[in-house]
């Protein structure tokens, strides 16, 4: 069964006039966010973004924008507490195999 | 500490200028006294040094099997397997022991016999995820050069910016890579992309980044098939062994507050008509697991998309459950008000520590946690509050 989070909150937006159809987008983007429709990419399934960044960071004419952060609890909490930007304090989480070679 | 001693007999032999933690060492140049033999110290080879050396592994890295000689001086060479000191410091870092500290030296390393056309891989200098690289490497020839991440996996380093375009090129630079191979392409965690602009790095080093795949054990078909990548390799999972591996550091996150609770509770049995019994502490161990454990083991089966409902869902079932049994056992029973005390808190403590697990799955959303910790944080905390008074009340008349 496929892990899913919530609908319609993400708030990654694509500007297609920008686009150059580089595939930059396809190639880092951990969730397959984007396809390539017609020579440019397109947001295929928007619901399963998690805000990392890295679309957005290696897109070349900047189309991509997508406001960034941790996606940890404990981490927005704390933030709360100490009016600091969010930072995921929880290092090495994401320590499996799978998350990091 | 990393470097346990070594039983060896020529310990003498050491190298006295030689240190454990130097990160800068891979750009010093010029310094033929210093250099080191970067084997383990239960082998150390009585060998002439015979140049520079470009990376400084540190005096006990048991994984270093020997050497290669460079046209800028000599580099380290890695084990390709992991042996059971290597696997029994990672479940040590998993429970939370030395989890902050478990680095190496970052700098350049070879694995295999590599040369001027061998491949580059980044990796970071958190040692579970080298070791998790190295092992799956086993018959290539690949250069590997560690990034100072401070010791961070490469996902959350590049979240924070320590694997990024500055260190990435400063040591690209420093190593002299230039000088050691006749290509220009570096391949990067694709996971590392969310720090990295690969544009950049090729603008300020000459190096062209290529996203390699997300898993470790992918990367041997990914070398072998021309640099070509699928889709599956380009795609975060989360496994049920993935989630698994994370629980105990959940577990261990709790140790303190539970102790003060039951620290808490001993307390209050001074005082209190009724003191409180095995039946509450099994209760609150049981909401702990459900949260840390239950709930990321069956994350994807549980119904609902907030974490918090799902292991509030699963704490409600727990202290029904609870509470049956609680009836059985003891001919009184729990009274009115304790009952509703129960179902307030124990869910509430479950759903809590199953909402920290957002920061250890791989595809929650910023956006998204502010959405679920909207409703939960105030709910969870009145529903501790009055749940922990009725309890409170229950015992104390
Ligand atoms: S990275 Fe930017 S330009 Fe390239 S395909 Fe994606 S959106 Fe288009
Ligand atoms: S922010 Fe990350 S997850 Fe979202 S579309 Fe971009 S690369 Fe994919």
């Amino acid at each position: 069964m496929k892990n899913r989070y919530f609908k319609n909150v993400v708030s990654l937006k694509l500007d297609k006039s920008r686009c150059v159809g580089c595939r930059s987008c396809l190639e880092v983007c951990p969730h397959r966010v984007f396809e390539l429709f017609e020579g440019q990419s397109r947001i295929r399934d928007k619901d399963a973004c998690m805000e990392c960044g890295a679309c957005a960071m290696n897109c070349p004419t900047d189309a991509i924008t997508v406001k960034t952060g941790v996606g940890c609890a404990s981490a927005i909490l704390k933030s709360i507490f100490t009016g600091a930007e969010p930072s995921c304090e929880c290092d090495n989480s994401h320590e499996s195999d799978s998350s990091c070679c | 500490m990393d470097n346990q001693n070594c039983s060896c007999t020529n310990e003498k032999k050491r190298p006295t200028a030689e240190t454990t933690e130097n990160p800068d060492c891979s750009c010093r140049e010029n310094q033929p006294d210093q250099v080191i033999n970067a084997v383990s110290c239960c082998q150390m080879l009585p060998t002439q040094p015979s140049g520079n050396t470009v990376t400084r592994a540190g005096r006990n890295a048991h994984w270093i099997i020997g050497e290669i000689d460079t046209p800028i001086g000599i580099v380290p060479v890695i084990a390709p397997s992991l042996n059971k000191k290597d696997i029994l410091d990672g479940w040590k870092v998993r429970w939370g022991i030395n989890r902050m500290n478990y680095k190496i030296n970052p700098g350049l390393y070879g694995m295999g016999s590599p040369d001027q056309d061998s491949p580059i891989l980044v990796s970071c200098n958190y040692k579970l995820s080298f070791d998790a690289l190295r092992k799956e490497l086993t018959g290539l020839n690949v250069w590997i050069l560690v990034i100072d991440t401070n010791g961070i996996n490469v996902w959350c380093a590049a979240g924070k910016g320590s694997f990024g375009i500055k260190e990435i090129v400063a040591r690209l630079i420093g190593t002299r890579l230039k000088e050691i191979v006749s290509h220009r392409k570096i391949i990067l965690p694709q996971l590392g992309a969310s720090g990295v602009k690969a544009q950049a790095v090729f603008k300020e080093s000459g190096f062209r980044v290529i996203y390699g795949p997300i898993r470790a054990r992918d990367i041997k078909a990914f070398l072998e098939a021309d640099m070509m990548i699928s889709d599956s390799m380009r795609t975060v999972s989360f496994t049920l062994y993935d989630r698994l591996v994370l629980t105990p550091i959940e577990l261990v996150g709790t140790i303190k507050q539970s102790l003060m609770i039951f620290g808490v509770l001993l307390l209050l049995n001074f005082v209190v008509k009724e003191p409180f019994g095995l039946i509450d502490v099994g209760a609150y161990v049981g909401a702990v697991l459900t949260g840390c454990v239950l709930t990321p083991v069956l994350l994807p089966v549980i119904p609902g998309r907030a974490f918090a409902f799902k292991g509030w869902l699963l704490g409600l079932m727990g202290t029904l459950a609870i509470i049956a049994f609680s009836h059985q056992t003891i001919s009184s029973g729990i009274s009115l008000v304790g009952l509703f005390g129960y179902l307030l808190i124990f869910p509430a403590i479950a759903a809590y520590y199953a909402m920290n697990f957002t920061g250890s799955s791989t595809f929650t959303s910023h956006s998204g946690v502010q959405k679920e910790m909207r409703v939960a944080v105030p709910g969870l905390l009145f529903s501790i509050g009055a749940g922990g008074l009725l309890l409170l009340i229950s015992h104390l008349f």
